[in-house]
């Protein structure tokens, strides 16, 4: 066992519910002062502000060589124990003791400023992210070479591809050499190749002897890569120990079916000022919404949305994920059929997109979707308008029926995803070729 | 179980960080992140320029034309009394650091939020921000004060030995508009209401700094009051380091150095305070 690297304890941390990622108007403010005023002193008022413990007395220590997987489900806590340890926020009770300097790929590309050059977003992004001067000096052509953009390095970054936007990014961030790396699963949505990159970068630091916290939904890339986890839920540690164990837990915290959401309230579904989410729902193939679907039968799943400012491009995306959060489909709306970054304006309005899934494709066993609205190009500082994870969970069913993929295979299929129809054929062939005598033999008999 | 965590020792090499450890100003770690705060000046500077289409040349237009309106009004029309120096010359010398102060002052308060992305995403001493915002506005100055130095030129103005005081004066000019700039900065963040009264302040300031007339219009039993605007002395000590005509603004500066003093510290306190939820509520 290494020596220490990390201890945080105690840790929590509160948010003021409503509050979290707001800023406040001082009109708000003056006119709660006020109906504070007019309320009685006896008044159980004050009782009901709404906080929210996102951590709740989070102890845990990390030592040298240790990649740590913190899983959880949804709102369990993990991304505000993130930014806790990377100092961007600091926690309301507990304190968190750090070896070193940890450096987090959460903050591809921060900083990059579209105006600049290449060359100078290089200088720029490493300083923000610690790097001294002579060290992004010496590490300079490894990270343009790196980056594959050598002929591009004094041309302004908004003139950049979105690729080349990232693989520079990535080049900088992937450079830094902190004593500590976390990374968060979410900066690698989409693109796999990225994602490979950023996992590489991980078992390199890993075998280094650095310590590496990895948080996921993504249960095969921890069991892989991690030799511990935490389990996260509701803000406190509920496991510490062997991945094994994590991932069980973390699979009996299966949240119930759910088929349908709704949010009536426009004004705080999910979303931003360009587009909010208002409902989403899967319809099996009579038509009624459900939490049940069979492997036999089509089904969709619904998106309604409504479109609040012109002039933008919208697309939405689907990720089919499994059990262990293992993304088994990811789906675009037809406007990956046009150019990047150079589709047709969304109009402005109420929508429903549909998703047709068809029969015979998803295996048995539970699936849930993550979702997101998004503006192409999406460049890698840009958040989606829409980004609800695990929201909607049916469970996929096997009637056992013959006329489908199963046939009369009487066995389990296995937890494989996936089970769609594929196409098999036979023929016989020359006999010549491979018969040797007996077999040619026998089968003239 | 009491609320109190137990202490447990700092093993070595290791630091801590948590609830409440934001009360001391942490200078030192300021000083190790000097290197962060150059490249975002020279960022603020650099995409300024890329992105103006006249670019510099906007720090010589702004002063040269409220210098003329200055003349034309004041000087000519209203017959401003202007201390025996060339009216034009008498206002430009106040206009030069009263647009570096102006300046920083407004992109100061508005750093924070236009930072958020960095905020949200990476850890470092935030004061660096508003730091780096006041700082921009240097590059500016010094175009116009080479502007400054041809008008004096032209009016056969010869500096002397006061003229070696000008760079305090603008080290005064910078910390003022600090020390207003990280108290709204650090407001701003929680009340986006602050960005509507930048402009209002800019204006009214402008109007209670000596810049279209002299102070020496202020009776003198009102001047230790009149000083506590700390542009007013930095003005008359343009003026009186470069131009010669004019008293050092003693008096002033008197009142404006202490209350100078006393925003910029308490104004650090409170940024530090509220620097702990900045990411949180930005």
């Amino acid at each position: 066992m290494g020596d220490l690297a990390i201890r945080a304890n105690r840790v929590s941390k509160r948010y003021r519910l409503g509050q979290r990622e707001h800023y406040r108007a001082l009109r708000d403010v003056i006119s709660q002062s006020v109906s504070r005023a007019f309320r009685s002193k006896g008044d159980a008022g004050r009782a009901g502000t709404p906080y929210l413990w996102a951590l709740k007395d989070v102890s845990f220590e990390v030592r040298q060589g240790d990649v740590v997987g913190v899983i959880g489900r949804n709102g369990a806590g993990k991304s505000t124990l993130l930014k806790v340890l990377s100092r961007i926020t600091e926690p309301t009770s507990g304190y968190v003791d750090m070896k070193g300097r940890a450096g987090s790929l959460l903050e591809v590309g921060t900083g990059f400023h579209p105006e600049l050059t290449g060359r100078e977003n290089i200088f720029l992004n490493a300083a923000i992210l610690g790097m001294r001067r002579e060290e992004t000096f010496r590490k300079f052509d490894e990270i343009v070479a790196f980056a594959e953009i050598e002929q591009f390095i004094d041309t302004v970054v908004k003139h950049y591809s979105s690729g080349m936007y990232m693989r520079l990014a990535f080049a900088v961030a992937a450079h830094l050499e902190p004593e500590i790396l976390i990374v968060d699963e979410v900066l690698a949505v989409g693109d796999t190749a990225f994602q490979k990159k950023c996992l590489g970068k991980m078992g390199e630091i890993a075998q280094g002897g650095r310590p590496v916290i990895f948080v996921s939904h993504n249960m095969s890339a921890v069991h892989r890569l991690c030799n511990r986890a935490v389990v996260l839920h509701q803000g406190e540690v509920l496991l510490d120990g062997s991945v094994d164990a994590a991932v069980r837990e973390y699979i009996k915290l299966g949240e119930a079916e759910v088929g349908e959401r709704v949010w009536p309230d426009v004004k705080s579904a999910p979303g931003d000022d360009t587009v909010r989410m208002t409902a989403i729902r899967t319809r099996g193939s009579d038509g009624t919404t459900t939490a049940h679907v069979d492997v036999h039968e089509g089904f969709t799943i619904e998106i309604d949305y409504v479109v609040k400012q012109e002039n933008q491009q919208i697309c939405a995306v689907l990720e089919f994920l499994d059990v262990m959060g293992a993304v088994l489909i990811l789906s675009f709306d037809n406007y990956t059929r046009a150019e990047w970054g150079g589709q047709e304006p969304h109009p402005v309005g109420t929508f429903r997109a549909v998703c047709h899934v068809p029969a015979d494709l998803m295996s048995e066993g539970d699936v849930s979707l993550n979702v997101r609205l998004f503006s192409p190009p999406m460049l890698p500082n840009d958040r989606p308008h829409v980004r609800e994870l695990g929201v909607l969970r049916f469970a996929v069913n096997d009637r056992m029926d013959p006329s489908a993929v199963r046939g009369h295979f009487p066995y389990s299929w296995g937890a494989t995803g996936l089970r769609p129809r594929l196409t098999w054929s036979r023929a016989p062939l020359a006999a010549d070729r491979y018969a040797t005598e007996g077999v040619a033999s026998r089968a003239e008999t | 179980m009491s609320g109190e965590t137990e202490a447990i020792a700092l093993p070595e090499g290791f630091t801590r960080f948590g609830a409440g450890r934001g009360t001391s100003l942490r200078l030192g770690e300021l000083w190790a992140y000097r290197e962060l705060l150059y490249f975002l000046v020279w960022r603020d500077i650099k995409v300024r320029y890329k992105q103006t289409l006249l670019g510099a040349a906007w720090a010589i237009i702004q002063p040269v034309l409220t210098m003329v309106v200055f003349t034309l009004f004041f000087g000519n029309l209203a017959k401003v009394p202007s201390d025996g120096i060339p009216y034009p010359l008498f206002a430009f010398a106040g206009l030069v650091p009263w647009t570096l102060f102006a300046y920083s002052l407004t992109e100061s308060s508005s750093s924070l939020v236009t930072n958020q992305n960095l905020i949200t995403k990476v850890y470092f001493p935030r004061l660096i921000i508003p730091l780096a915002s006041v700082l921009s506005g240097l590059v500016d100055f010094a175009i116009s004060f080479a502007v400054l130095i041809v008008l004096m030129l032209y009016y056969g103005v010869m500096p002397h030995l006061a003229a070696l005081t000008v760079p305090l004066f603008v080290i005064f000019a910078v910390l003022a508009a600090l020390s207003i700039g990280i108290w709204l900065s650090a407001l701003n963040v929680e009340f986006r209401d602050v960005r509507y009264t930048i402009p209002f302040l800019t204006q009214v300031w402008m109007f209670i700094t000596p810049l279209a007339y002299a102070s020496s219009l202020v009776p003198s039993k009102w001047r230790l009051i009149y000083g506590l605007n700390p542009m007013a002395g930095v003005v008359e000590g343009f003026r009186w380091a470069l131009l010669g005509k004019t008293s050092a603004p003693s008096v002033l500066l008197a009142a404006s150095i202490p209350a100078v003093i006393l925003l910029l510290v308490g104004g650090s306190y409170y940024f530090r305070r509220m620097e702990r939820t900045f990411a949180d509520v930005v």
